[in-house]
């Protein structure tokens, strides 16, 4: 205890939407376990991963988050039955679409964590916000995004004319 | 503008410690619309709690926060706490900053600028929290139990003696299920029948017990509370309120078929009752043979019958009966015989319907399926029965001697996945020792063998009786039978014995398997018309394997008995009580209340997509017709019943027009989570 919490030059903002049967339950129990894990997550409660829009991730983005986090029950484990197949597969397309908009999507990431894995969600947010660190302050609308749809928009249109 | 009170809550030194509650109580009454803040030691304790209704009601507070524990442990405690001072309890929020910040960060400064930044993420999203008011949902207090064997039963009576009207479903022409069949039960040896027959009985006088012998559910619509079920009731050809059950018609019948009930080993007549203790004792005539039904030749027991009670125009009639809660106890039956898979004498009910590849290659291979002296444990509970076929003695079913030495093999098809099932199938070590102990009982001379993988006694009484098995005759070798063999009039066991690491053979006059248990094998079509989870054997899921085993994934439908997973007597029994306790809960009120957080639509924008109707886990979203003031058709929308609706979002997430919503976590509520996001981060 009182071990004082190492601050870097760049801090990042982590969001996460998390569904509150399993991980955020999960996140209760390394509380409760007196775990330690870095600060820089804020955790949006909702029932279901299955109700994790995209377009909240998008708004994360946009509202300074580095890195976003998804997490729900394990596959089988939905207390919904099936929700988190849906968001499994928003998921996956989400982040093909994302990283064909030019967004790097290294900065989304996905996990299953029951209310049992509190360790695991500690070396989860951990390691995660580590990776979002090293890759820097994530591009805002002020600075420059290079969209490559745009520019092959651009140059398709320069060289039919 | 919102009136919005925090309280921030110092839990004793445990937030305290790392935040300054002080600090974030002064951040948060600079926020918009916060006109009310307090920083208190324990704001769940009773000064507290009247703190924060003084607050609300001289205040006129129309939202609070509470920046304090896990929402799990005193959402509910402040939730009421509002009510009671006439504030809607979904206006009081809880943010979490014991769990996941002040536990989890030591450093003060670290945990302060969280906190206020949890706090406020939750100030911006109350702003959008609607006062939301519970549902009241009328309920029929009427059960129905679908299956009619030992767990049924005892549902049955369960709810009937607390005064619940019950109707019973029961596809077989008599109640009595697997456990009919049985000879003597362990650990205890007593006699199936006497113990099961007085409970049938009891069933058949109840009152409020309403028996639909020979019938299946065909249908269910609705949801908790008020279900609606279509039962079929399959033609009798015989007039039950007529019939008193002489015996004449079928002890008359000139034609037989194999006798479902003895498994195959005997005939039984086309109008017949299953057994002779069969409730209610009223036959049926088996349409897929009768002649007279077929080819209009015979008619022989409407001659003989006294009371003119058979009628060979009935036709299956249709019942819609309501009810408030289902009880599924569907039963299970044994791995459908692999031996009698290549031909020879075979039972014709006993062709598994839908047999897999590795099915076919249960254990031990073998050229059987000629050897008609191997059997399953249910077949030879019929052997050993007093009421069965030999009378209770026991008797090989090819040429009816008694056998000499009886090899009994456990785990067949059970405990590995190549050759049946991967789960232990857990009854079988106990009625294979009872097995060789009524052998041994009937049989003194005899000597019989069991070739086991391990014992599995867990029970009351249960390894003492394993022990006594031992004690009485019976040869436990510990290895695994690699084949099977005719030879000559016996049947060549080749085995192993895994202790000494030598091959075993036996000459033996019969073999009887543990066959694994397994669910019916239409289980997957009931959970389907049920609207209920199953796993990948087929065996209806319950809602939590540990805090709510007798629940479904439905609401109002509950599971008892061997079609949950592989049970014992007593272990039935003790469920199917559970289950009836837990209706008897849900009909305690006259009324139910339901979480107003369901999803709810705005029609006008909807815009008939259907994902949404698509994804429901839950089939909770129906496609009505709007119609204008003069009755015309309108437009089409979807509509959420809300007594189905279990408000996952799912549909929320997955609607185009964004025209549903999910009460409690709207998007508007979301985005305005996020939107204050993006202060400082330590």
């Amino acid at each position: 205890m009182g071990k004082k919490i190492e601050i870097h030059d760049f801090e990042p903002k982590i969001m996460a939407f998390v569904c509150k049967w399993c991980t955020y339950s999960g996140a209760d129990l390394a509380g409760t376990s007196r775990m330690d894990y870095s600060p820089n997550v804020r955790m949006i409660r909702l029932p279901c991963s299955g109700r994790i829009d995209p377009q909240f991730m998008i708004k994360a983005f946009e509202q300074g988050a580095d890195g976003v986090f998804i997490s729900g029950c394990h596959p089988g484990d939905c207390h919904y039955n099936e929700g988190n197949y849906y968001a499994r597969r928003r998921n996956t397309t989400f982040r093909q679409l994302m990283d064909f908009h030019g967004i790097d999507i290294e900065r989304i990431e996905f996990s299953w964590i029951s209310a049992a894995e509190a360790i695991k969600w500690t070396e989860v947010i951990d390691a995660f916000t580590e990776k979002v660190r090293e890759l820097g302050r994530h591009p805002q609308y002020d600075d420059e995004v290079v969209d490559p749809y745009a520019q092959f928009l651009v140059q398709n249109k320069q060289e039919s004319a | 503008m919102a009136k919005i009170g925090v309280f921030v809550c110092q839990c004793g030194n445990n937030i305290a410690r790392t935040v300054d509650t002080a600090e974030v109580a002064k951040y948060c009454s600079e926020q918009d619309g916060v006109v009310h803040v307090e920083d208190y030691k324990f704001m769940c304790s009773a000064p507290g709690q009247e703190m924060f209704k003084k607050a609300i009601k001289e205040k006129g507070l129309d939202a609070c926060i509470v920046s304090a524990c896990s929402p799990k442990m005193h959402e509910a405690t402040f939730r009421n706490a509002a009510e009671a001072a006439g504030l809607n309890p979904f206006k009081v929020e809880i943010a979490n900053i014991r769990e996941q910040c002040s536990w989890v960060h030591d450093d003060k400064e670290v945990g302060t600028v969280k906190s206020k930044d949890l706090t406020k993420m939750m100030i911006e999203r109350i702003k959008f929290n609607k006062p939301l008011e519970r549902y009241v949902m009328p309920l029929t207090k009427r059960a129905l139990v679908v299956g009619g064997g030992i767990a049924g039963i005892q549902a049955a009576l369960d709810l009937a003696q607390a005064g619940v009207d019950v109707h019973i479903v029961e596809r077989e022409p008599s109640l009595g299920g697997n456990m009919a069949r049985l000879s003597e039960t362990f650990p205890t040896l007593d006699c199936s029948q006497c113990i099961m027959t007085p409970r049938m009985v009891e069933v058949q006088n109840h009152p409020l017990i309403t028996v639909h012998a020979y019938a299946e559910l065909e249908q269910l619509s609705g949801f908790i509370g008020n279900f609606r079920a279509r039962i079929r009731q399959k033609a009798k050809f015989v007039i039950d309120d007529l019939c008193t059950g002489c015996g004449e018609c079928w002890e008359k019948c000139p034609f037989s078929t194999e006798s479902e009930f003895e498994m195959g080993l005997v005939k039984r007549p086309i109008i017949y009752i299953p057994f002779p203790q069969a409730v209610p004792t009223v036959p049926v005539i088996d349409k897929t043979e009768c002649p007279k039904i077929l080819k209009d030749k015979c008619g022989l027991c409407a001659d003989v019958c006294g009371p003119d009670c058979i009628d060979f125009t009935q036709q299956d009639e249709i019942k819609e009966i309501d009810f408030g809660a289902i009880i599924v106890a569907t039963g299970f039956q044994l791995m459908p015989n692999v031996y009698r898979e290549y031909g020879g004498w075979r039972p014709p009910h006993m062709t598994p319907k839908k047999l897999t590849a590795k099915m076919r290659k249960a254990l031990p291979r073998s050229d059987a399926g000629r050897l008609v002296d191997v059997i399953n444990g249910l077949e030879f509970e019929r052997l050993a029965s007093a009421s069965g076929p030999t009378g209770g003695q026991i008797r090989r079913p090819s040429d009816g001697k008694i056998p000499e030495v009886v090899v009994f093999i456990a785990c067949v098809g059970s405990r590995d996945c190549n050759k049946g099932v991967e789960y232990c199938s857990k009854i079988c070590c106990m009625y294979t020792a009872k097995h060789t102990m009524l052998y041994q009982h009937a049989v003194h001379h005899g000597k019989s063998y069991v070739f086991y993988m391990d014992i599995r006694a867990g029970g009351k009484g249960y390894e003492e009786f394993i022990n006594r098995a031992q004690d009485e005759g019976a040869q436990y070798i510990r290895g695994r039978v690699s084949r099977l063999t005719k030879k000559g009039e016996k049947i060549l066991v080749k085995g192993a014995d895994t202790l000494t690491g030598q091959a075993v053979d036996v000459e033996a006059d019969m073999v009887v398997l543990a066959t694994a248990m397994v669910p019916q094998g239409d289980s997957e079509q009931v959970a389907q018309t049920l609207g209920i989870g199953y796993d990948k054997h087929g065996f209806f899921s319950e809602q939590h394997p540990k805090l709510m085993p007798v629940e479904s994934s439905t609401g109002g439908i509950f599971l008892a008995g061997a079609c949950q997973s592989v049970k014992d007597i007593p272990e039935t029994v003790a469920q199917a009580s559970a289950t009836a306790a837990k209706v008897l809960a849900l009909f305690s009120k006259d009324e139910m209340m339901r979480d107003p957080e369901v999803a709810i639509v705005d029609q006008e924008k909807c815009m008939n997509c259907w994902d949404c109707v698509t994804v429901c886990p839950y089939l909770a979203i129906d496609r009505v017709e709007l119609k204008d003031r003069n009755g015309n058709f309108r437009k089409w929308a979807a509509y959420v019943n809300p007594g189905l609706c279990q408000g996952c979002g799912i549909c929320n997430t997955a609607c185009r027009s964004k025209s549903i919503e999910l009460m409690g976590y709207t998007n508007e509520q979301v985005y305005a989570q996020i939107t204050a996001f993006g202060g400082d981060i330590i």
